[in-house]
């Protein structure tokens, strides 16, 4: 799907989103029931760097400065973490944590928010932009990965058709929707057949868990059948010891 | 006991994970959580012929550090490179998550997160990713219930990938010459993006790009220390004492030094380039002077703050 | 990969106290090593996993010599082993008894 397909579908009713540097989207939209929303977004296929993660932190951060407590969209085509010597020299992770942290202080001050991934999201730009809102939706051409399968073969050694073989009997380490369903880092899955606006509106009412839940959905989806219980044992044995 | 003697004076560097903690901490009563003995490891491993670790390569429980209770957390960095996997993530949730509901007069003082950590590890690299979004959601809680989180860096494997994410989300970091934190590795660049980019076998470039003595002077981590457990120790016992809160001020403060940063320096491509434009000393030697003479060097400006 | 397991009889129970140890790391050339307290005093086990194959008797012949030297009875050594060469496996064996005799 291409931006505007999926910013029509989501907002038939208006909004006034544009593109601003670095492959970043901002503006707000009308939600069906939820008055206006923050959109934000990284498009086009561009990499997750220092300039674009500073610019979208300043967009949530005004959000929450305004105080009106009004969802937070976060439209995601990016590719990975931007791979540049001049980003790592100038601390491309304290960029993304920013990020992350002005995402989680939004949802702490009452901003539903969530990311809606239409394209790729990698490595370090997955962590920054699809998964730190409070829900992530795949949308047609979502395409999640930590990283590539030649890549991992590369990087491991092992034979890219053992990797490939693998792959189909656990969803623990390969690229795609399907094992990130699995071991609950995405959270729904939108086809192209049914409009985006009242499935938004629905996410968006639906309350929102305090703490996260992800290891829990992990658990029940069979994607990860250890982190919660490991979770669970190790903080039982600190109350235990207290 | 001479053991202990030995490891306080020892080089953070070369010890274990386990001898840095009994460095760190005050002498006695580590509690560990799920330690070795019951064997929660990594059920992912067999299936590409590897063998695990008994803890899964992190350690995790509950200590002293000059009399406060902390809740801790180590990497073994010579295990699969520190990698975070599906248990080893779930463990440093776990703890944090114990952080968080035991807040409190009663409850621990810090959090001290002993990353050694080349990111996700590959294997598990969906669990591991998502471990470490659910570690930084859980940093952000810890913090937001009052109990600062520490960052040590100052192994082999550094803190790369998610770990140099995670780290920028804990209150406060302490890194050592060894230190390099980052997101992607150099040899990543390189493949991507060809030598010119990043030659991942200059030493001296890895280090300039994303060693700790450039992330302190642009106030990329809080303090910077010589590598013996007990420099670490003594920096720890200092900077709980005073760490900057969650709220939406921080964020304000951090999104303007951020932005001021890329502005003076973001057409730079080298350290030297940022010292000559801050109009630090002999910006060609700050990477090979001593840690005296290093620490003898003014910050630039914004690096001491309270932003993170 | 093996897993297998090597028994012994010990001459005398492993002195000291201390229930517990592991030392070592199983990383390239090395292997980490778990001690327990565990087994009746004149028995003594090692539990070794492995990913090269084919040197099972060269452990048996190590992890023999060893028993014959220290004679630790009632401890389970359980190991994880990156590639580590026969000297360093009975160098960390050793290791790991006077960690657990509280002699180190």
């Amino acid at each position: 799907m291409t931006l505007d397909d999926v910013v029509t579908s989501l907002f038939p009713s208006g909004h006034q989103v544009e593109r601003g540097p670095s492959g970043t989207l901002h503006g707000t939209a009308k939600v069906e029931g939820h008055g206006k929303v923050t959109v934000v977004g990284i498009v086009g296929g561009t990499p997750l760097g220092i300039d674009a993660a500073i610019l979208l932190a300043e967009h949530v951060l005004a959000a929450v400065e305004a105080g009106d407590r009004a969802p937070i969209v976060f439209l995601v085509d990016t590719s990975s973490q931007n791979m540049a010597r001049r980003d790592e020299l100038l601390g491309l992770n304290e960029y993304l944590a920013h990020l992350a942290k002005s995402l989680a202080l939004a949802a702490a001050h009452g901003h539903r928010s969530v990311s809606l991934l239409f394209g790729q999201a990698a490595a370090g730009a997955f962590i920054g932009a699809a998964l730190s809102s409070q829900s992530l939706v795949a949308l047609p051409g979502a395409a999640p990965s930590v990283m590539d399968l030649p890549s991992i073969s590369r990087v491991t050694k092992l034979p890219l058709e053992q990797l490939e073989r693998l792959a189909k009997s656990t969803p623990i380490f390969a690229p795609g929707v399907r094992p990130l369903f699995a071991v609950g880092a995405v959270t729904e899955t939108w086809a192209a057949d049914q409009p985006f606006a009242p499935r938004l509106a629905d996410l968006l009412r639906q309350p929102v868990a305090t703490s996260d839940l992800r290891d829990q959905i992990g658990l029940e989806r069979k994607g990860r059948r250890l982190a919660q219980t490991i979770a669970a044992r190790v903080a039982a044995e600190a109350v235990a010891h207290a | 006991m001479s053991n202990r003697l030995q490891t306080f004076k020892a080089d953070w560097y070369e010890a274990s994970a386990r001898e840095r903690i009994a460095g760190l901490l005050d002498a006695e009563g580590f509690i560990e959580f799920l330690g070795p003995e019951q064997r929660a490891m990594s059920p992912h491993l067999a299936q590409f012929d590897l063998t695990g670790a008994f803890d899964d390569g992190i350690v995790v429980g509950r200590g002293r550090l000059d009399g406060q209770q902390v809740l801790l957390a180590a990497q073994e960095g010579r295990f699969l490179g520190g990698a975070f996997g599906e248990v080893h993530g779930a463990k440093l949730v776990g703890l944090l998550r114990a952080a968080r509901d035991s807040a409190g007069p009663d409850g621990p003082r810090a959090v001290l997160l002993l990353l050694d950590t080349g990111g996700v590890r590959l294997q598990e690299a969906n669990a591991g990713e998502l471990a470490i979004s659910e570690i930084i959601h859980a940093i952000i809680e810890v913090r937001s219930a009052g109990i600062p989180v520490l960052a040590l860096v100052g192994g082999r494997a550094g803190a790369f990938g998610g770990g140099g994410i995670i780290t920028a989300c804990c209150s406060r970091i302490i890194a050592s010459e060894h230190a390099r934190v980052s997101v992607s590795g150099p040899e990543v660049i390189e493949t991507n993006k060809g030598v010119e980019e990043f030659d991942s076998r200059d030493r001296a470039l890895v280090w300039r790009v994303c060693g700790a003595r450039t992330r302190y002077l642009t106030g990329g981590v809080d303090r910077y220390v010589k590598g013996s457990i007990q420099n670490f120790r003594e920096a720890a016992i200092a900077l709980i004492a005073h760490t900057p809160a969650f709220e939406l001020a921080t964020l304000k403060a951090e999104q303007r030094r951020l932005s001021e940063r890329l502005q003076r320096f973001g057409d730079c491509r080298d350290a030297p380039e940022i010292w000559r434009k801050a109009g630090l000393p002999e910006p060609e030697r700050i990477a090979e002077i001593t840690d005296d003479a290093f620490l003898a060097i003014p910050r630039i400006k914004g690096a001491d703050h309270d932003a993170r | 990969m093996e897993q297998f397991q090597v028994h012994g009889a010990a001459k005398r129970r492993a002195s000291g106290h201390r229930r517990q140890v592991i030392t070592g790391a199983n990383a390239s050339g090395n292997l980490e090593v778990l001690v327990e307290r565990v087994l009746p005093d004149l028995e003594c086990q090692v539990e070794v996993a492995t990913a090269v194959t084919g040197f099972r008797p060269i452990w048996e012949a190590v992890i023999k010599e060893f028993f014959e030297r220290t004679s630790p009875g009632g401890l389970r050594f359980s190991i994880n082993d990156g590639g580590a060469r026969p000297d360093t496996v009975t160098l960390r064996l050793m290791q790991s008894v006077q960690l657990m005799e509280d002699k180190a």
